[in-house]
């Protein structure tokens, strides 16, 4: 299990290199996204206003001040749980070339194969602990689709994002499989004991 | 007249400042608890996982920020004492105004949506919230307040069955079991899990609520609970899930089981998941309108 620094956005190649375990720190842009971000670029089919090739996208609705036009100062960023937005893995990484998903708590099993197939990952940050990702966010420099607020596209400068690991890599493997995998084996040994 | 109002200010200023602090500052019980938790763990992500935890909480204390992003759904659990000299009517007038204060004041962000609409309802108040829960006292005059922020991420993870007397206690541990498995990672453990037992269906979820407000160490106080709590404490980590589901020792904290007696027909066992950030703040206040803050109750 490395340790390694990244800097986002960043390339297939650097991507690949990533293996499930590894610990990983941030360096460069992240972008921000939720639900309802990706409900309006998918479901409904509006382009997002920001490029989101190489991009490392974040799940968060942070808590902001609004200190001009589109201006917005940090108050507390974390992160939210991925599961209910697994859905948007494949056509992110399909049709906007996003390279990484930041959450907490994984993804399902589903998103394994396009991750593997598209050359993206997942990394799991530490679901809580916002008043430290919050030290790590530089700056807010530019707010997507204000109308959605908080679910926003927020684009954030980050230094020593981290540290994340590496939890769903681009070569089919997911801690969140084999964890689960090896609990249900433990899980008959335990009944057994009830 | 001119009391009663009085206290109701107290009251109000009490609960904003209530609502602020126990999202910034967690109790001594549950800090202990994580540093013996990083004791515990032995995987490599597990530990990296501990390590941020226990590092976010000191961060959170030197920059005043919130420890958690999420401000949750404001839920308050009220003792009132007979003779304390304002109506539950106000006091519920008083938590509201004072959730709906520090909101706007500090500000947090505003999670009550509309429950069909999903549009926010205010400033995390909003029809039937904050949710209040009421215990009446004899032979007292005062009144406690315990604001517990509820997170999602956590909330999400609330399980009930209806049980089988025939299935028995072993119905109750497998159904336990079976729940935190099913969570993963999502609800951010390693938590406090809270288990209703017995009353009927919706007071067993009550239970299980009621129980990962308690501090981390307390047991039931009826022995046979508190070996159940025992024991499921030592199931639970056995499954390895570990911190934030990426595999480890330390699945729970603790495991707190609060009980009621039931139907001959009826076993019920609610599950509600508190995660590490496991927030509450406490305030007592006189029948003179004293408050005193209470980090550890």
């Amino acid at each position: 299990m490395a340790d390694a620094r990244m800097s986002f956005p960043t390339s297939e190649e650097a991507i690949r290199e990533l293996r499930a375990g590894d610990s990983v720190t941030v360096d460069g842009h992240i972008i921000g996204i939720r639900d309802r971000t990706q409900i309006r670029i998918f479901d409904q089919g509006v382009p997002p206003p920001m490029d989101l090739a190489g991009a490392l996208l974040l799940h968060t609705a942070p808590n902001v001040r609004k200190v001009g036009p589109g201006r917005y100062e940090k108050l507390c960023i974390g992160t939210t749980t991925s599961a209910r937005m697994v859905r948007f893995t494949e056509p992110l990484g399909r049709d906007y070339g996003v390279r990484a998903i930041c959450g907490k708590g994984g993804l399902p099993d589903e998103a394994i194969e396009p991750m593997r197939r598209l050359g993206m990952v997942y990394f799991a940050i530490v679901g809580g602990a916002a008043a430290l990702e919050t030290t790590q966010i530089e700056e807010i420099e530019e707010v997507g689709w204000e109308e959605l607020m908080p679910e926003c596209l927020w684009k954030f400068r980050v230094k020593d994002f981290g540290p994340l690991t590496v939890a769903i890599d681009s070569h089919g493997n997911s801690l969140y499989h084999e964890v689960q995998a090896e609990a249900q084996k433990r899980l008959e040994k335990l009944f057994a004991r009830i | 007249m001119a009391v009663a109002t009085d206290i109701q200010k107290v009251l109000e200023d009490a609960a904003a400042e209530l609502y602020v602090w126990a999202l910034k500052d967690i109790p001594q019980d549950l800090r202990d608890a994580l540093v013996s938790a990083r004791g515990r763990e032995t995987s490599v992500p597990g530990l990296r996982v501990l390590d941020t935890i226990i590092r976010n909480v000191q961060v959170a204390e030197e920059e005043r920020n919130l420890v958690c992003q999420d401000t949750g759904i404001p839920v308050y659990y009220c003792r009132v004492g007979e003779g304390f000299p304002l109506h539950p009517a106000r006091i519920a007038e008083a938590l509201r105004d004072g959730t709906e204060r520090a909101t706007i004041e500090h500000p947090l962000r505003s999670n009550t949506v509309h429950t069909l609409t999903r549009e926010n309802t205010g400033q995390n108040v909003g029809h039937r919230v904050p949710i209040l829960h009421w215990e009446f006292v004899p032979d007292w005059d005062g009144l406690d307040v315990k604001c517990v922020p509820k997170g999602s991420g956590s909330e999400n993870m609330s399980f009930l069955k209806m049980c089988t007397p025939a299935e028995g206690v072993g119905g109750i541990k497998r159904f336990v079991l079976e729940s935190i498995v099913g969570s993963g990672g999502k609800p951010c453990p390693p938590g406090i899990i809270g288990v209703g037992i017995g009353g009927s269906a919706d007071y067993a979820m009550h239970l299980a609520k009621e129980a990962i407000a308690r501090p981390v160490g307390t047991r039931n106080g009826d022995p046979l609970v508190a070996e159940l709590e025992g024991e499921l404490f030592d199931l639970i980590n056995e499954t390895g899930i570990g911190p934030m589901g990426l595999g480890g020792d330390v699945t729970a904290l603790a495991v707190h089981v609060e009980h009621a007696d039931t139907h001959m027909t009826l076993n019920p066992v609610a599950v509600n998941y508190q995660c590490w950030a496991a927030r509450r703040a406490t305030v007592h206040i006189s029948a003179d309108g004293v408050a005193d803050f209470d980090r550890e109750a």
